[in-house]
């Protein structure tokens, strides 16, 4: 049998499209049904995973050093400007594929479980399907505005499923939140796509990555604003420094959502933009730089606050916004297959963890809810001892945190080393990627022990749920236990995808993605270091990650810890962190209250009623006077004087027309 | 034979109705008026096949009206003008469908001025004489100003009124600067005609006096738009309106003003138009309807002021795009204009029905409707993503054309329209989060009925063209380009000629 032809790449995105047009339709019809919700919605990802497969496949075989461009139809022609409703596939964009469908896939298998008793199920459904299409949507698209319809479609997504719960003001707000920021970042990626249109004349990649080194000066400032003004969109939708604030509160949503949404997939697309345009970030040192400052910054501040979070799903997402930094890093150094390792290994262990944060909420929760109490069941200080109670999650959720913890042999480690040391390397040609390296070694400390940390508080010491509440504590139903043993097993083999020469690997991805970083290599060729140094590196990371755990346990007294109600409040550098550096209240003071002070105060009721209404159509009264009369006589309502007047007035221009034309 | 008659039948079909409307017995006006307005839409539909894009100006008429004057009867439609007959044709069935329940008193009077209305919309669109147009343009005005003071809120008069003097101050201004056109035109060549073509062919020499007619035709055009600071009339007519007042008012007569500019004050006055100066005012003005018309939209507490101030702020990005004066910003122009018909039309559709249901159009009078009405949230939902531009909805084809157009020749203007897009989002998210999402604490919303048949059949098509553009807009794309093209060269090598020669 034939293989199927490549061009068929678009049943991938359509599958999970056909399964929001269904479960969207049930979902506003009201259907009870739920098995046929969770057939079409896990049957679409699991066919689509499928799909993505075949592609992937047919693209090895290919061994096409270009990448393939399927063109559907014309979308917006006009003029000089060509864009065709057309998707790409290419090394780059296969990996995110199969990351996506996979990933996707098994969140999708535990979200029947997780969201089984929920009336909103369908729609759940619904919008998990659609966020699978337009995250397809944005890997696969082959020009600029393409990738943009998935850009803000994920987004639209994200924005309903955190407020999922829509009746709950804080989960409305969270996602209006959302939405809004990650729009300020949406200007960016709009204003650069002027710019490389205003230059090169087209928006397609392989155009724009083929013209790019001749039309932009290396080092010029047209490319460096432009790889700015792209990665400001980054910092909105990978929730970098100054953006981030939105991802913290995204946690308002379904767990199942928080791991695949804003933990395994599109919240890395910012790094795999910067990945995708490669070519203009090598065109521009400064504005690699800043990207790998930035992101190094993020990775070393998120991982602070992580450390007196005391919701386990909100340490998990400061956790992921400290990754993403890792992850800009590597992009910003110019070692983008570092960097797309370490999105892919991420998106294992960091679903992982995810997904078994909510194995523990969900047994928090049915235990609160069998006991009729109102306790928090996302806060630390109300779990402990667990694992006795949940032993698979426990086991796969520790082996996830020795993943983000950087041990060996476990998939973190090998992704986030090689990131670090491409950092240190580049530190001998440009000094300032010392200090980016150091922020990093910083930040990996800080993790060792925040996640040491979480896994403790949850899981050991004495267990303070409450003595009526413990009986209820179990496992959660296999349904969503086994797409936890699936990515613990990618956690720990994950990392073979990418094994560098220094441990006798072939380095697979990296050489997979060559067709596509090969350019920017080119024009930017990563630097090597001496393998008794690259020893030396790695070495040092793994004791400081020990270093971590080692005082997560010396340091935290389980037995002195109180439930959530009893807590004293915190006080000194330990609250402020808690308070996550007060950025929040910042921003709110600084932008929110001003721009709605002066929208309201100043604009509406002083310039809009005051003056233009008030001072400038008064201000013209001799000319209103003028017309009153026309006025009082309209104001009768009176049809046929209006008439009259309008007959009179036009035969009196028309006669003193005539006049003039005699 | 359709091209030679079709015009001026959807001129007179209208008024024909709206006289049967009238003579009907009463409770048969409002399905008498959306049949006909039906067969108008039917008269409509195969001008978008017979339509040639490289055709110029077609279906044309030519008759002698007053030749003495020389005012001709003169009708026709080209790229530009196409898609406006064809939004209003579209657009007047489901404001008729969209009455039936909000119109209860005096049912006649209202379907047959809303069928005049049409005659005077389509009227203005295809009218190539500039006389013709002039009386198009009032009978527009007439029967929208008993419309907001007969059928509307508790301060109708004040708004109607409002809404007339503005317009009319505008339009008599407009007729007497074209008395003078086609006086000096006529001075000079020695043929006093008000045919459009003759005009446009006869241009240049006019010297100062072109400042004060592009002056008054730009102050006509600007209250109409409306651009800031001619704006606040909008508001209160929105507020005031019935609902298919509203939706006309938004998606057609707006667009009036804009056409006005496309049609009459670029062609007509180019080098003035384009005189660094008055570039500036204008796309400075436009800027502010954008920044200042979304700023104030967000604090607007009756959501169908925040919609007529949104208005503001879209009309922005056309007049950025006319002026801009590429392929791109222009087609975006075009664009925009329908998208905003269809958007804010479907907008004031759904406020419409929420006041049916609670007669309230305060924000907080709602909240957590979602849970009571999904049916009638989603598609809330669809048209207020349309209306802030996501894209594969028609608003992101169009902001995206006007921005990426206009970037080459207003760089640093376009960026700050472009932060529009974030305003966007913070006016019309936290209004639709208000209303549908948030806990559904006030009782009286616990029992609203979701859309009927007859709100789906007003609102199904609505949703179709919003996906339609927003995915595949190629053939509506296709159809303006030489049209838009022909209006951006010869705009452009007269301004250049003009202003050489002075």
């Amino acid at each position: 049998m034939a293989a199927p032809p490549l061009s068929l790449l678009w049943v991938v995105p359509a599958l999970p499209l056909a399964g929001f047009v269904v479960n969207g339709a049930l979902a506003l019809a009201g259907a009870r049904t739920k098995r046929a919700v969770s057939i079409v919605g896990v049957g679409t990802l699991a066919l689509a995973f499928a799909a993505a497969a075949f592609a992937v496949v047919g693209l090895a075989r290919l061994r096409s050093a270009e990448p393939l461009v399927f063109s559907y139809w014309d979308w917006l022609n006009v003029g000089e400007l060509k864009v065709a409703f057309a998707l790409q596939l290419d090394q780059l964009s296969a990996v995110m594929l199969l990351v996506v469908t996979g990933v996707g896939a098994l969140i999708h298998v535990f979200s029947v479980g997780y969201m089984r008793d929920d009336p909103g199920y369908a729609r759940y459904f619904a919008y998990l399907n659609l966020f699978v299409f337009f995250m397809l949507i944005l890997v696969l698209g082959a020009s600029f505005p393409v990738m943009f319809v998935g850009w803000e479609g994920v987004g639209l997504c994200s924005y309903l499923l955190i407020g999922f719960w829509f009746n709950e003001q804080i989960n409305a707000d969270a996602g209006k939140k959302a939405f809004i920021v990650n729009r300020i970042g949406d200007f960016g990626f709009l204003v650069a796509m002027f710019l490389i249109f205003w230059r090169i004349g087209s928006l397609d990649f392989t155009t724009v990555f083929a013209k790019a080194p001749t039309a932009f000066a290396a080092g010029g400032a047209l490319v460096t604003a432009i790889t700015l003004f792209l990665f400001l969109g980054c910092t909105g939708k990978s929730a970098q420094i100054p953006l981030y604030t939105w991802l913290p509160d995204a946690m308002q949503g379904p767990t199942p959502v928080s791991a695949l949404i804003h933990a395994a997939t599109m919240v890395t697309a910012g790094v795999y933009l910067v990945a995708r345009c490669g070519v203009l970030f090598a065109l521009s040192p400064t504005g690699s730089a800043v990207v790998a400052g930035i992101g190094a910054l993020t990775a070393l501040f998120a991982a602070t606050i992580a450390l007196k979070q005391w919701d386990i799903k909100r340490v998990l997402a400061y956790s992921t916004v400290s990754q993403l930094g890792y992850m800009f890093v590597g992009v910003g150094t110019g070692v983008y297959a570092a960097g797309i390792f370490h999105l892919a290994t991420h998106a294992f262990f960091k679903a992982l963890l995810f997904l078994g944060s909510g194995s523990v909420i969900n047994a928090m929760h049915h235990a609160y809810h069998a006991t009729h109490s109102h306790e928090d069941a996302q806060d630390m200080r109300n779990m402990g001892g667990l694992a006795r109670h949940l032993p698979w999650t426990a086991t796969l959720m520790w082996i996830a945190t020795l993943a983000i913890a950087g041990i060996p042999p476990f998939a973190g480690f090998f992704s986030k080393d090689e990131i670090l040391g491409a950092a240190f390397a580049e530190g001998a040609v440009r000094p300032i990627w010392y200090a980016f390296w150091a922020m990093g070694i910083a930040a990996a400390l800080l993790t060792a022990f925040y996640m040491t940390r979480l896994m403790r508080y949850t899981f050991h010491g004495p267990n303070r749920t409450g003595d009526r509440e413990r009986e209820h504590l179990h496992e959660a139903p296999w349904l969503m236990t086994a797409p936890l043993l699936v990515l613990g097993a990618l956690t720990v083999l994950g990392g073979g995808l990418n094994i560098p020469p220094l441990f006798g690997g072939g380095a697979l991805l990296e050489h997979w993605l060559e067709p596509v970083t090969g350019a920017a290599a080119r024009l930017q060729p990563p630097i090597e270091v001496a393998a008794g140094t690259e020893w030396t590196l790695v070495a040092g990371a793994v004791l400081v990650a020990a270093l971590g755990i080692v005082a997560a346990f010396r340091w935290l007294k389980l037995e002195t810890l109180v439930p959530a109600r009893l807590a004293p409040a915190e006080r000194g550098l330990g609250r402020v962190l808690w308070k996550k550096w007060y950025v929040d209240e910042l921003y709110d003071a600084l932008v929110v209250r001003p721009v709605m002070w002066i929208s309201r105060e100043v604009l509406w009721k002083v310039v809009d009623a005051r003056l233009v209404d008030g001072w400038l159509v008064n201000g013209t009264a001799a000319l209103s006077r003028a017309l009153g009369w026309a006025g009082s006589r309209l104001q009768t309502g009176e049809v046929g004087a209006y008439v009259l007047l309008f007959v009179i007035g036009v035969i009196g221009v028309l006669t003193l027309l005539g006049v003039t034309v005699r | 034979m359709y091209r030679q008659w079709v015009l001026t039948a959807l001129l007179a079909w209208p008024v024909l109705g709206a006289v049967v409307v009238l003579l009907v017995p009463a409770r048969w006006g409002k399905h008498v008026a959306l049949g006909a307005s039906l067969v108008e839409f039917a008269l409509s539909v195969p001008l978008w096949w017979v339509f040639v894009p490289d055709g110029g100006v077609q279906c044309f008429v030519d008759l002698p009206w007053i030749e003495n004057w020389g005012i001709r009867y003169t009708v026709g439609v080209d790229g530009i003008s196409l898609f406006l007959v064809l939004l209003t044709t579209f657009l007047v069935p489901l404001s008729v469908l969209g009455s039936y329940n909000y119109i209860k008193e005096r049912e006649r009077g209202f379907y047959a001025l809303l069928l005049v209305l049409t005659s005077g919309m389509i009227g203005v669109f295809v009218a190539l004489d500039l006389f013709l147009f002039y009386v198009m343009w009032e009978v527009m005005l007439i029967p929208m100003y008993f419309i907001i003071g007969v059928w509307g809120g508790e301060r109708r008069l004040y708004a109607a009124v409002k809404f007339f003097i503005y317009t009319f101050f505008g339009s008599l201004l407009m007729l007497l600067a074209i008395l003078a056109l086609v006086h000096a035109v006529g001075v000079r060549s020695g043929v006093y005609s008000f045919s459009y073509a003759y005009l446009t062919a006869h241009l240049g020499g006019l010297g100062p006096l072109a400042y004060w007619l592009f002056g008054a035709f730009f102050l006509a055009f600007a209250i109409k738009v409306p651009m800031f600071p001619f704006h606040t009339w909008l508001p209160d007519a929105h507020v005031e309106a019935p609902t298919a007042g509203s939706v006309i008012l938004a998606a057609i007569l707006l667009k009036m003003g804009t056409y006005g500019f496309l049609r009459f004050a670029l062609p007509l006055f180019p080098a003035v138009a384009l005189h660094p100066a008055v570039q500036r005012v204008i796309v400075t003005l436009a800027l502010v309807g954008i920044v200042y018309g979304g700023l104030v939209a967000m604090v607007q507490p009756d959501f169908k002021k925040l919609i007529a101030y949104s208005s503001v702020a879209h009309l922005g990005f056309v007049m950025l795009g006319i002026w801009a004066l590429t392929l791109q910003s222009v087609q975006g122009a075009l664009l925009v204009m329908i998208n905003h018909g269809i958007s804010t039309g479907a907008l004031f559709f759904i406020v419409g029905m929420l006041y049916e249901r609670r007669h309230s159009r305060l924000i907080e009078s709602f909240g957590g409707i979602a849970r009571v009405v999904p049916m009638l949230a989603a598609v809330l939902t669809i048209v207020s993503l349309s209306s802030i531009g996501l894209p594969a909805t028609n608003g992101f084809v169009g902001e995206f054309l006007v921005l990426i157009g206009a970037f080459r020749v207003y760089p640093l203007p376009t960026i700050i329209a472009t932060s529009g897009v974030i305003i966007a989002a913070m006016y019309l998210l936290p209004a639709l989060q208000r209303v549908i999402y948030n806990p559904l604490d006030k009782s009286a919303n616990e029992k609203l009925p979701d859309l009927t048949p007859r709100e789906i059949a007003v609102l199904a098509p609505l949703l179709a063209c919003i996906l339609w553009i927003g995915v595949y807009p190629q053939p509506i794309l296709r159809r303006m380009e030489p049209a838009a093209r022909q209006f951006v060269q010869s705009v452009r090598l007269n301004a250049a000629v003009f202003t050489a020669g002075r």
